[in-house]
């Protein structure tokens, strides 16, 4: 199929780190149903660095692989670098992403600093609100 | 890999019959219908006769067919005719229904804009009209009715001689959009009372890029392409002769064998229809034996279509859905949430129409792979694991 890139049917149909963790440090879901696309990032972290990461996603073609390539990303980051990833770096990653389906790559950066949200809210870390802020969701057009 | 093809309703293969027909007209009959000569004078024979054969096999006469472009012109043309017609008597009111293809959708939000008052009459889970909401729907301003024959997502098919009844009565133009619907199931305007009837080639083996409309003698025809007196000056532009005959081609041979097919197809779409719905929260859209010979058209709660489209084309199946991943915009199908799919579910869906080439192997190939398919994204899908654990509720 010419709609997507050899690396986005590649991570759609073989996803990297797929899965749930048990007893994770950090999970993050965002998205919705009725928008059509859900993703949930569970974390482990030691040290500040994310020892394993796996998702769950809902959702087309381009956002499980847009998941898939975003985990494989932060693996063995630390949590400062995982925040620092871009949804325009998921893209790159990928090959390009259809205009239309660039929003599966800011699902995935939003999953991934919600996952490190919910560490710091579990640990009682502080941190600048700021750098949580979600884009619109699809029920923000109607 | 078996490679099936389940996409019908988007379009089909052109038969030999019709490829063959076409490359003979091209290569012998090349002249334009417009001139004098003798190779154009016998182009100009051969499309009269093709008019008047493809009238016959929808029960109209010749002066009544304009040959179009596809479905998308006929709807167009119909409606903004029919609307113009009614508006010199002082209508400005048209019935339609809220599943209607966007080529009617679209012209009446355009007529909209310019003054008419539009009312979408409501389709039921069943995506069954109820004549009766239309005889309700119908004012002294009405112009037109416009209710497609068959649909294109879920394949329900309407009363359409009812309603065209309850026009004739009230004096209404009535309209069908017939695109789905002919070659499978047998249409005569006479017998169904149609005043309009749009038709499109390549949605029963016939080429891409050719049409046609009937309108009943005595509705006059305004024009969307200007120009020439072609179609007697209704429609400018050469006619698409190759284009004319392979559509006729396909009419006959897709009437001629209408039964035969129909009797093919029923017992394999029923046993898709069975074999899908054992799928655990899975549900038909539309009434199971009101509808189409070759569609089923499933939702599978917990997924989005997209992603069960193009694993299932990396088995070598060849569907549709109507998320709204798939379609670029941020709903799925104003089909689906016409018939009460709340959006959820809407994106979850799955078309199939097939054809009377499927065998038997091919109808196990599909329920076994769609089976292991969706229960893989179920098992990745977030949303599922909410509803398996008892966090959020199941809807179907």
């Amino acid at each position: 199929m010419a709609l997507y890139s050899e690396k986005v049917m590649d991570h759609f149909k073989n996803p990297r780190n797929v899965g749930s963790i048990e007893n994770a440090d950090g999970v993050g879901q965002v998205g919705n149903a009725k928008c059509g696309d859900i993703m949930k990032m569970y974390l482990k972290i030691e040290d500040d660095t994310i020892v394993d990461v796996k998702f769950e996603t809902f959702g087309c073609g381009s956002a499980i692989a847009s998941s898939s390539m975003a985990t494989e990303l932060i693996m063995g980051k630390k949590l400062s670098d995982a925040l620092a990833l871009t949804n325009k770096a998921v893209v790159e990653a990928l090959d390009g992403l259809p205009t239309h389906k660039i929003h599966c790559s800011v699902l995935a950066e939003e999953a991934i600093k919600s996952a490190v949200q919910d560490y710091y809210d579990k640990n009682g870390i502080e941190y600048d609100p700021e750098l949580f802020k979600k884009g619109p969701s699809c029920e923000d057009h109607d | 890999m078996r490679k099936i093809y389940a996409d019908n309703a988007a379009t089909t293969k052109p038969s030999a019959n019709v490829i063959s027909v076409m490359l003979a007209n091209m290569r012998e009959f090349y002249g334009n219908p417009s001139s004098l000569h003798t190779v154009g004078q016998e182009a100009a024979e051969i499309l009269e006769k093709a008019r008047e054969e493809a009238a016959a096999l929808i029960g109209a006469e010749a002066r009544e067919i304009t040959f179009t472009s596809g479905g998308s012109e006929s709807d167009n043309q119909a409606i903004i005719s029919a609307a113009k017609f009614g508006e010199k008597k002082g209508k400005r009111h048209i019935v339609s229904t809220a599943f209607e293809h966007h080529a009617v959708l679209h012209t009446l939000d355009q007529l909209k804009k310019e003054g008419f008052e539009i009312t979408l009459v409501d389709v039921g889970e069943s995506g069954i009209v109820d004549p009766k909401a239309i005889e309700d729907a119908i004012r002294e301003d009405t112009a037109l009715v416009s209710v497609m024959y068959a649909n294109n997502e879920i394949g329900t098919v309407q009363p359409i001689k009812e309603i065209g009844q309850i026009c004739r009565e009230k004096k209404v133009i009535f309209h069908t959009d017939a695109v789905q619907a002919f070659g499978h199931i047998e249409i005569d305007v006479k017998r169904d009372n149609i005043d309009m009837l749009s038709l499109s080639a390549h949605k029963f083996h016939g080429p891409k890029g050719v049409g046609l409309l009937y309108a009943k003698r005595g509705i006059p025809l305004q024009n969307i392409i200007h120009g020439g007196a072609q179609e007697r000056g209704k429609r400018a532009g050469t006619e698409n002769l190759a284009g004319i005959v392979g559509m006729l081609q396909a009419m006959k041979d897709s009437a001629e064998k209408i039964d035969e097919h129909r009797d093919v197809l029923l017992p394999k779409r029923d046993r898709l229809i069975e074999g899908l719905s054992e799928i655990p929260h899975s549900s038909l859209n539309g009434d199971l034996e009101k509808r189409l010979p070759g569609n089923v058209s499933m939702c599978f709660e917990g997924i989005e279509g997209e992603s069960l489209l193009l694993l299932l084309d990396d088995r070598g199946i060849e569907a549709s859905s109507g998320s709204a991943c798939t379609s670029g915009s941020l709903d799925p199908s104003h089909v689906l949430l016409a018939i009460g799919r709340i959006h959820e579910i809407a994106h979850g869906s799955l078309r199939l129409s097939i054809d009377e080439s499927i065998t038997d192997e091919d109808i196990e190939y599909m329920i076994k792979n769609i089976r292991e398919v969706v229960e893989y994204l179920r098992s990745i899908s977030p949303l599922w694991g909410e509803k398996v654990r008892g966090e959020r509720e199941f809807i179907l």
